[in-house]
């Protein structure tokens, strides 16, 4: 598979994508500048973490404008797998891809941390081969990561299902004390009503190794990959050979 | 052409932490007597004079606020003789305490 890394300046965290994606998971990857006009030729996007444009203004809001957002636009558009991590989720947030908004954490701090969260839904590329409630180990790492929606808007995200992922205890269980940043619900994750926009605050890139204390991360990569495959195999198994 | 100031805060009800966090910091100064802070930000653009309101809220609305948590105001600016400007001298810290 081909996945598309988009690169914004101040991305950060690109770099353990493109790792995880190529040298671990064996993929191709292109790295694709904030400023490019095109995802052709790839099969999945990833928007990874950061401080893309430094946050000015808002966390992901300069960022959700740059010509690259016009063609991942696009390709969600068309149903193509979007995975956006920490800044990432943000600024899918602040490019209307996903519902909601990110407000300062609670607690007034920076949050670095490892967390558990909760399978909520498996109908996304990205969670399509893990059970419901399955409990996965990712670490956090932002400052902007309280997930807020207003009264009405949350209860048709609830309602339609598209919470993802909740922060939880080792054992599942969504509680307060889990919840690193005050996020409304415990929310971590969401997706877009058809389920291919994704995006989640825990880091999956960087507990995708058990050698860094978790590969629980790499689950999300390889049913991104499961699901893509499925896809290809029912649109073009007539047509032997061609992309 | 004119400067206009639009200022941005997040909605009533929305959870402010930063304003929080200096409302803690004027209590250990012993403004005992502050009762909420929040904070917020202001953006000065340059426009023609004859821009409408309508194209400012656009603005707000698509790029300079969130329209989910945040709420504005928008000043025309009568205030270039500077009489509502800050009227403590910026001093060093170390010099007011």
């Amino acid at each position: 598979m081909r996945f598309g890394i988009v690169i914004f300046p101040a991305s950060n965290c690109d770099r353990d994508c493109v790792h995880v994606l190529r040298t671990v998971l064996g993929h191709d990857v292109e790295e694709v500048w904030h400023e490019a006009g095109s995802l052709d030729g790839v099969d999945a996007v990833v928007l990874p973490g950061g401080f893309a444009y430094g946050d000015y203004l808002r966390a992901g809001a300069v960022a959700a404008r740059a010509p690259v957002m016009t063609a991942v636009r696009a390709f969600a558009r068309a149903g193509g797998p979007v995975l956006g991590v920490c800044n990432g989720f943000q600024i899918l947030l602040e490019a209307g891809l996903l519902p909601g908004a990110m407000l300062r954490n609670d607690v007034l701090r920076f949050r670095c941390t490892t967390v558990h969260v909760r399978v909520e839904s498996t109908q996304t590329p990205f969670t399509r081969s893990l059970r419901d409630g399955q409990v996965l180990r990712m670490p956090i790492a932002h400052g902007e990561g309280n997930y807020f929606a207003p009264g009405a808007m949350l209860a048709a995200i609830e309602e339609a299902g598209q919470v993802v992922f909740r922060y939880c205890d080792a054992q599942g269980r969504v509680l307060p004390d889990a919840n690193p940043n005050g996020s409304i619900r415990n929310v971590a994750g969401v997706c877009n009503p058809a389920g291919n926009v994704v995006g989640l605050m825990p880091h999956p890139e960087r507990a995708s190794e058990e050698l860094l204390g978790s590969d629980d991360g790499r689950l999300l990569f390889e049913s991104a990959v499961m699901w893509l495959e499925t896809r290809k195999r029912s649109l073009v198994t007539p047509l032997r050979g061609s992309r | 052409m004119a400067t206009v100031r639009i200022v941005i805060t997040l909605k009533p009800g929305v959870l402010d932490a930063q304003g929080q966090a200096v409302h803690q910091g004027l209590r250990a100064l012993g403004y005992e007597t502050v009762s909420g802070v929040r904070v917020g930000k202001c953006i000065e653009i340059t426009v023609p004079d004859q821009t409408a309101r309508d194209d400012i809220d656009a603005m707000c609305e698509r790029f300079l606020a969130n329209p989910l948590i945040e709420e504005w105001r928008i000043e025309r600016d009568q205030d270039r003789d500077g009489t509502g400007r800050s009227r403590v001298p910026v001093l060093p810290r170390s010099q007011g305490s």
